[in-house]
């Protein structure tokens, strides 16, 4: 709903669309940015787009993870692009894994499944299917049990899952699942209030919610972490708070912070629609008097010779091995649960498949319509990402939030109350920066269920 | 199972088109997304073809699969009856390559029906509220995704393109219908006209082919009918 109303109010104010373009490098200096560099699909031309000021909404970056509820689209583009061009990118470490995904295919149960009262149940709970009677997670957080915050409860499934009590049994949380049981529910509740989660199971798995429970596992699900910003929606090139001149970001891409470690259900929408006012404002107040800035003059050359590469280089590396590879590496090692092993294991598999990156050919030769060679370019946002992800969470050593550090199990405020800015520091270098993070009127405290 | 799929192909330049055909083992339960996906890792990296959220949110891979239109994303195998899957572009609307298809002159026809929202008074409000009841009305053409599955569905489109077809009703109806919307006047001056609401036939192909679900044919009698009265 709030996207078509976004795309007819688009209609009705004459803003003008470039679909299918997409965006693959910007133009910053020292000083400001100006302009983007864009592939259009339709006919393979590299676009020039010079601009005295240029917003980033690209969303977060799901596909890094086997396991997403994110679309196909979401790959980390923008995110990427800044941190190549030498901005910090900011809290990558948090990652949002939501509890109940559908099983292989990570689309998202939200939470309203468990808010109208269904229970995750084990393999040793089947026969408490359709009872109302607790699960497992009445142990893990005997107040609000099921509607535990989805950090909690997506780490409690894989607990589950490592004790040998998935549905399955196999101890392999990559393949294993739990149950989401609605069938206590009715068919009244679950058709009339859980309309799209009842289409979902039937449709996508042929699952009948009212007499079957739902197989789940956590899915990737949402980006803390991105382009520092400021209330302004102003991006930030160091910890100082310096801001790129021109260069705004809201949404996902961005990190203005406002979901600390570990964002709650809903705040997306808010954050979104709070942050891209303010962004837009701010926008038109510093259009009014910023001048076209100096541009490269050939700002597309390297984005030309990357395409050039993909297509002409005759490389030998396939895409989607490669792609998969990352998402399973990142997936078990990066995922809900961390530990030094596991991330220094992501990261290097990260650098190795950067490295056989440059090798990788796209067979379509065409200029019309290269989906083949826009997914190789995707491939590459998303391996960079990944890399920011993997060394900032090995950086953290301390459990926050989303961040789940096994060899540091407790919060560490002494030593981690700060935000981590990461910068790319050479071809398999990062830099760590932190800045202090602003406690208002709420205390950080355990989280006690 | 093994299932034998046969993909549309038509060469962007040229014009040129074929079918090529691929042999997979797959799960019934996959869906025509998943194996067209594995099919372009694997097999033919240049097959062109829009997808994106994967579970029938954006409305960007809708195409005629064994002669149905639907969403790749939203089709199981075993929806598919048989083991012989035909994968062919939107008809009605120009194949720019393979299953990828212009969508342009379906956004063109959307624009005729001024399709935002147009406040009743001009008087600034800050929230214009609206009871269960009212909002029900229009409920179920506010599901739209824009996939084009059901104009692309309909024999009135393909004989005539400038024909505004089934989802710019669907859009129209959105709106009239909503009780704090003051825009009727421009809508039903293009609703009410030879490329309107007129030239469908109530074949029902709209309604069969929309992946959420909605009762086309009934919103469209009801835009009908609210014109009539009007007069
Ligand atoms: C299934 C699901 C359910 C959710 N439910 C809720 C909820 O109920 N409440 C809530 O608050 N949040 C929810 N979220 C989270 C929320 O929807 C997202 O965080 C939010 O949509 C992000 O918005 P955005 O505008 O930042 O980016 P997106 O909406 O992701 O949009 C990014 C856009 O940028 C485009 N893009 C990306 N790269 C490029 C490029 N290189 N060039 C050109 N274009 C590009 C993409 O195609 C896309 O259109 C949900 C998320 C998912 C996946
Ligand atoms: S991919 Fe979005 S509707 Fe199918």
């Amino acid at each position: 709903m709030i996207l078509h109303t976004l795309f007819e109010q688009c209609l009705k104010h004459e803003v003008r669309f470039f679909n299918e373009f997409y965006v693959l490098d910007m133009m910053v200096d020292d000083t400001a940015c100006h302009g983007v560099v864009a592939y259009e699909l339709a006919t393979g031309e590299v676009q020039v787009f010079q601009a005295k000021a240029v917003f980033f909404g690209t969303g977060g970056y799901g596909r890094v993870f086997s396991i997403t509820s994110n679309a196909h689209a979401l790959t980390g583009d923008g995110m990427a692009m800044a941190f190549r061009r030498g901005l910090p990118l900011e809290d990558m470490e948090f990652v949002q894994f939501h509890p109940t995904g559908l099983r292989k295919l990570g689309i998202l149960v939200s939470e309203a499944a468990r808010g109208e009262g269904g229970i995750l149940r084990n393999r040793e709970d089947l026969d408490n299917i359709g009872s109302g009677k607790d699960g497992f997670m009445a142990a893990v957080a005997p107040t609000v049990k099921d509607l535990a915050p989805r950090d909690m409860v997506s780490r409690a499934i894989y607990n589950e899952i490592q004790a040998g009590r998935g549905i399955e049994g196999s101890g392999d949380t990559g393949s294993d699942y739990v149950y989401l049981d609605l069938v206590h529910l009715g068919a009244d509740v679950i058709n009339t209030k859980l309309p799209d989660i009842s289409h979902f199971a039937r449709k996508y798995l042929a699952v009948e919610p009212i007499t079957e429970p739902i197989p789940v596992q956590p899915t990737a699900h949402y980006a803390m972490g991105g382009l520092p910003t400021d209330l302004d929606g102003r991006v930030l090139r160091d910890s100082k708070n310096t801001p790129v001149n021109g260069l705004y970001a809201a949404g996902e891409v961005a990190c203005v912070s406002v979901h600390g470690a570990n964002r709650l259900g809903t705040n997306s929408l808010v954050d979104i629609v709070v942050f891209g006012r303010r962004a837009g404002r701010d926008m038109t107040r510093y259009l009014k008097t910023a001048e076209l800035g100096h541009i490269d003059p050939e700002p597309d050359a390297f984005i030309r010779g990357e395409i050039d590469r993909l297509q002409k280089g005759g490389g030998q590396e396939n895409v989607a091995t490669l792609r998969i590879e990352m998402q399973k590496v990142m997936m078990s090692r990066s995922g809900v649960y961390r530990n030094e092993e596991n991330l220094t294991i992501a990261r290097n598999t990260i650098l190795e498949l950067r490295e056989r990156y440059r090798q990788v050919g796209v067979g379509d030769q065409s200029p019309y319509y290269n989906t083949e060679l826009v997914e190789a370019i995707e491939l590459g946002f998303l391996l960079d990402v990944a890399w920011t992800i993997a060394e900032s969470a090995l950086q953290r050593t301390e459990s926050r939030g989303a961040h789940s550090r096994v060899d540091y199990p407790d919060r560490d405020d002494e030593n981690w109350l700060k935000h981590t800015f990461i910068t790319m520091a050479g071809e398999n270098e990062v830099r760590f920066d932190f800045k202090p993070v602003s406690i208002t009127k709420f205390q950080p405290k355990p989280r006690v269920y | 199972m093994q299932v034998t799929v046969e993909i549309y192909r038509q060469d962007a330049e040229t014009g040129a088109s074929r079918f090529d055909t691929f042999i997979r083992e797959v799960d019934p339960k996959d869906r025509v997304l998943d194996v067209m996906m594995e099919i372009k890792d694997q097999d033919d990296g240049s097959i062109a073809f829009r997808k994106s959220c994967g579970h029938g949110v954006c409305g960007s891979d809708a195409m005629m699969i064994n002669g149905i239109n639907r969403l790749a994303c939203q089709t199981l195998i075993q929806d598919l009856k048989g083991s012989l899957i035909r994968i062919e572009p939107l008809k009605g609307l120009k194949v720019l390559r393979d299953l990828i298809v212009d969508m342009d002159p379906f956004l063109a026809s959307l624009q005729k029906v001024t399709p935002y929202f147009i406040p009743k008074t001009t008087a600034p409000v800050r929230e214009q509220k609206q009871s269960i009841a009212e909002r029900q009305i229009f409920d179920d053409t506010t599901k739209c995704i824009m996939c084009g599955a059901c104009t692309s569905s309909c024999p009135s489109y393909w004989s005539n393109g400038e024909y505004l077809g089934p989802a710019t009703f669907v859009k129209a109806h959105r709106f009239i219908f909503d009780s704090r919307d003051g825009g009727d006047a421009e809508r039903i001056e293009a609703l009410d006209d030879r490329d309107g609401l007129w030239r469908c036939h109530s074949i029902f192909n709209c309604t069969d082919a929309c992946p959420r679900d909605i009762k086309i044919t009934q919103a469209i009698s009801e835009l009908k009918r609210y014109i009539v009265a009007r007069r």
